[in-house]
């Protein structure tokens, strides 16, 4: 049984709990959770690589927009204990990229403008699950949020969401990346309440 | 908890007394859990203000709309307990090797450079710019003062309202402002830039134009996230 705290009546939200994971209390606004600066990389010199297949594959900005996209609405979860419900995006899906590059991995290791990586295994990636997501809300990605595009993996702790995302590499074994080495938890997934090493 | 220090109208020091706990870096945080009566529970993390070694404390800015930091702020006390997990975090965090340390931090983004601060052995450099909207906003002042000048340089700037007579600077932090105080890129220092995002934004692009390797940067951005 956890220690009462004398005197403290908390501001349950009573809306929505059933979609709040344990520990996350509801926001309204989008706070921003970023290491070091905002890169700004203009669209000209943008590309989208996919590594580790059998081919290279290799996307400039505007062939990546041709690409089918797909309209998500979903609710994120930040580490930092924030959630925000029913954010809208679009962005391509992982299926869409990861039928045109042939290969037989396990794992993903995404990276970003800044030096960003993060690490996730395929199955949490596919059947819907994952997105290259350029807009929120309508409008283009600003830079502060991930802009020009950024990861979306709405069903595990945002920071594998990765902002500024250029690309990432396939392979057979589950490398931890940026925040995964630095104390975080390898999977990160919300309801397990798996935010750091030993959860 | 073991004490408390009000450092400003809305800024308290609580001091700690962790079973357990297993020592920290400058730099790091840790979560706080609330339990109500009834088993409702609240969760947030704030900065380790305490130097490793020294008795742990938090320092914590009552945020109007919160719901953990009026309680820390306002209604705990002596004697309360609560739980803490910690210490979190790998990247915010200073390992002294010798080369010059910048330190840039807006309000109550100083609390983990004052970790830092008050870990250091006084041989390495460190320059801190801090950010307060008043004088009376001003955390840790008194203690600032006496440490600056042993390897520790300290620039205030008050955005909002300046005592007659103040002597520090009296704006947002810009570029020339940065170019008049941080280290020269040449002198490879170690950055940390603690603050709201807007702040975190403002003085990471500005030393980026000044030359500054954007991976010597570390950033903390507290966000409105009604802690």
């Amino acid at each position: 049984m956890p220690q009462i705290s004398r005197g403290f009546h908390g501001r349950r939200s009573e809306a929505s709990s059933d979609r709040l994971p344990p520990g996350q209390h509801l926001v309204d606004d989008f706070p921003v959770l970023s290491a070091g600066p905002t890169p700004h990389t203009p669209l000209a010199e943008w590309t989208f690589t996919i590594e580790g297949g059998a081919e290279p594959a290799s996307w400039t900005w505007e062939e990546f927009q041709a690409l089918p996209s797909e309209e998500i609405t979903t609710d994120i979860h930040c580490v930092t204990k924030w959630s925000k419900l029913d954010t809208a995006w679009r962005g391509v899906s992982l299926d869409t990229l990861l039928a045109l590059v042939e290969h037989d991995a396990d794992y993903l290791l995404a990276f970003c403008d800044g030096g960003y990586t993060t690490n996730l295994p395929l199955e949490h990636v596919t059947d819907g699950k994952a997105w290259i997501a350029y807009d929120y809300d309508g409008e283009p990605l600003e830079p502060e949020h991930g802009g020009p595009a950024r990861m979306l993996v709405p069903h595990l702790y945002f920071w594998k969401s990765a902002k500024w995302i250029r690309g990432f590499r396939l392979q057979d074994e589950d490398e931890p990346g940026f925040w995964e080495s630095n104390g975080y938890h390898i999977l990160g997934d919300p309801w397990l309440e798996q935010r750091y090493w030993g959860d | 908890m073991t004490g408390a220090l009000e450092e400003t109208p809305r800024v308290r020091t609580l001091l700690l007394d962790a079973e357990g706990w297993p020592g920290h870096r400058p730099g790091q945080h840790l979560d706080v859990r609330l339990t109500a009566e009834d088993g409702y529970q609240a969760e947030r993390s704030y900065s380790i203000a305490s130097a490793p070694g020294e008795p742990l404390s938090i320092t914590v800015e009552r945020l109007e709309d919160g719901e953990v930091s009026p309680y820390l702020v306002d209604e705990a006390r002596e004697g309360d307990g609560f739980e803490v997990r910690g210490p979190i975090g790998g990247y915010f965090v200073w390992e002294d090797d010798g080369r010059p340390v910048f330190l840039v931090g807006g309000g109550s983004g100083v609390v983990p450079l004052m970790a830092m601060i008050r870990s250091s052995p006084g041989s390495t450099p460190i320059r801190l710019l801090y950010s307060s909207r008043t004088l009376e906003d001003v955390i840790y002042r008194e203690e600032l003062d006496a440490r600056a000048g042993h390897g520790l340089e300290v620039f205030h700037t008050l955005t909002r309202e300046q005592p007659s007579g103040w002597t520090g600077y009296s704006r947002r932090i810009d570029n020339d402002l940065l170019r008049e105080i941080a280290w020269p890129a040449s002198d490879d220092p170690q950055v940390f830039v603690c603050g709201s995002t807007r702040f975190v934004d403002a003085a990471a692009d500005g030393l980026v134009a000044l030359g500054y390797d954007p991976l010597s940067i570390k950033t903390e951005r507290f966000g409105a996230t009604g802690g």
